[in-house]
């Protein structure tokens, strides 16, 4: 479990988060939703420490992550794994290598106790057989892919992702969310997802924070959602032509 | 400014904290060595090879004068390549070359987030990135000094004998004559700064790229501007400190 508490960060004068408490629940996907610049990957930065909060606490399982020294965060960041927006896959690496890499640098496991591990996750993302490519031969959904291999090659506890949907068509966005909610209750991980996609949403999304103006306008549930009493978030639901003709014949 | 330097200062600690694991970080500084060194032979080799020829040239045009002995210009060919031309026009050239380069290489991972992933993970990011380019960058400049150093003195004696400026049993006496060893200290003493300078300050620029592409460009334009200039100062600097 991961809880948050009063989160400010401004960039200069740009003040993105004013204050966002909230509980992310583990063996769930824990949804942060929001318009394009609401500070949804801001605030999952601060969480990882990316950035430093200006104010606030990021509780892991008991451990402020901001009150602890250099090597106590190591011990937690081997804890954690990120998905980015991008994937932000080693260019310089080829697929095994980029989820060995940290088996490589945390691990004292021999080489083919790596490679099992390594083949375990590429097939858990349906990758099997593509260790020898490099990421600038690999399609959006594939990096992604990878990208998820990479951040399960440590078995994590917590698992962050950034706009999984970005750049991929909805058939392949669809297949991207459905892994990252079977690994998460699979492995009963602490699973917070950013994304401003409503397929995802209604997908995947069993617990919801919505960002506004940089405050935690609402929370709930996938089903509470298209209920919920909130103009911002009704706008937000909302804003597609085919949500609103959906919404005309409910 | 200022905060740039203290930025600047605050990444190099964070470079030389203890490796995590130093059979990757040995790996990680062969590959280095040999783009940094072995990849930059033949430019800086072409480079000295003329610049020595040129400079004979030069010298014997200027020392027409019955007063002093041929010899003098193998001499001060030798004197000014090892001094000056050899550590500094290398190290301006490498700034272009291995600068903008470095720059762009962590300014791209940066803006694609690799940067990040790596700190993800709780690896140190500027001692991974950073440590092996400067380890390459303070042993290899040195070495591609002493290669230009004999390339330029090479340079020097062929140019002097196609053009019938010195002959080349004046130039061959010329650079054996009054060898001074320090000056080869002084000449490594500045390409290991210089090497220091265009590793540092380039993966500098890399690292604190802010933004997209766009700007990764311009990181690698002020790369090669910054190292330019800070390699003629501490030129200035050490020559002023030893000589
Ligand atoms: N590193 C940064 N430096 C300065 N401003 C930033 C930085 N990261 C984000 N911002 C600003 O914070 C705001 C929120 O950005 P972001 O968290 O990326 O939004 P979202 O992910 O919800 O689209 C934006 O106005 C953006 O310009
Ligand atoms: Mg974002």
């Amino acid at each position: 479990m991961i809880e948050i508490k009063d989160i400010h960060k401004s960039f200069d004068d740009n003040y993105v988060l004013k204050g966002i408490s909230a509980t992310f629940t583990d063996g769930m996907n824990n949804l942060i939703i929001g318009g394009s610049g609401s500070g949804k990957t801001t605030l999952l930065k601060c969480m990882v420490g990316l950035h430093a909060p200006d104010q606030g606490s990021v509780i892991y399982d008991g451990r402020d992550f901001t009150r602890l020294n250099t090597e106590e965060r190591i011990d937690i960041r081997k804890e954690i794994g990120m998905l980015f927006q991008n994937s932000a896959l080693f260019d310089s690496m080829t697929v095994e290598e980029n989820i060995m890499f940290p088996l490589n640098m945390f691990t004292n496991q021999s080489k083919e106790e790596k490679l099992d591990r390594v083949n375990f996750c590429l097939e858990r993302v349906d990758l099997k057989g593509k260790n020898k490519l490099y990421p600038s031969e690999l399609s959006g959904g594939m990096k992604k892919r990878v990208g998820i291999a990479r951040a399960i090659s440590m078995q994590p506890r917590y698992l962050f992702v950034d706009e999984p949907n970005s750049g991929l068509d909805p058939k392949t966005a669809i297949l991207i969310d459905e892994l990252i909610n079977e690994i998460t209750d699979e492995y009963n991980i602490t699973t917070v997802v950013v994304t401003h996609d409503m397929n995802s949403v209604m997908g995947i999304g069993e617990k919801i924070i919505f960002l506004y103006d940089g405050y935690k306008e609402w929370e709930g549930s996938n089903q509470e959602i298209v209920n919920a009493d909130n103009k911002q978030l009704n706008d937000f639901v909302f804003a597609s032509k085919f949500a609103q003709a959906a919404r005309e014949k409910m | 400014m200022f905060t740039d330097f203290g930025r600047y200062i605050l990444l190099l600690k964070s470079v030389f904290k203890r490796p995590e694991k130093w059979n990757i970080y040995s790996k990680n500084i062969f590959n280095e060595m040999v783009y940094i060194g072995v990849e930059s032979i033949y430019l800086i080799g072409i480079i000295s090879l003329f610049v020595g020829a040129v400079m004979t040239l030069q010298i014997a045009f200027q020392l027409q004068s019955d007063l002093i002995p041929r010899t003098i210009i193998g001499s001060v060919n030798r004197d000014s390549a090892i001094l000056e031309l050899s550590p500094t026009i290398s190290a301006l050239v490498l700034a272009g070359k291995i600068g903008s380069s470095i720059s762009s290489e962590i300014g791209t991972m940066r803006v694609t987030e690799q940067i990040d992933a790596l700190e993800i993970m709780g690896i140190n990011a500027p001692g991974y990135l950073i440590l092996p380019k400067i380890l390459a960058g303070i042993t290899m400049i040195p070495l591609l000094v002493v290669i230009s150093i004999g390339l330029a003195i090479l340079g020097g004696y062929m140019g002097g004998s196609f053009s019938g400026a010195i002959s080349g049993a004046d130039y061959y006496r010329g650079i054996t004559e009054g060898f001074n060893p320090y000056t080869i200290a002084v000449s490594l003493v500045k390409a290991f700064f210089f090497g220091f300078i265009i590793t540092s300050v380039s993966a500098y620029q890399g690292f604190y790229v802010k933004g997209s592409a766009l700007e990764v460009g311009r990181a690698s334009t002020k790369t090669v501007v910054i190292s330019c200039i800070s390699i003629l100062c501490a030129d200035y600097v050490i020559t002023g400190l030893m000589l």
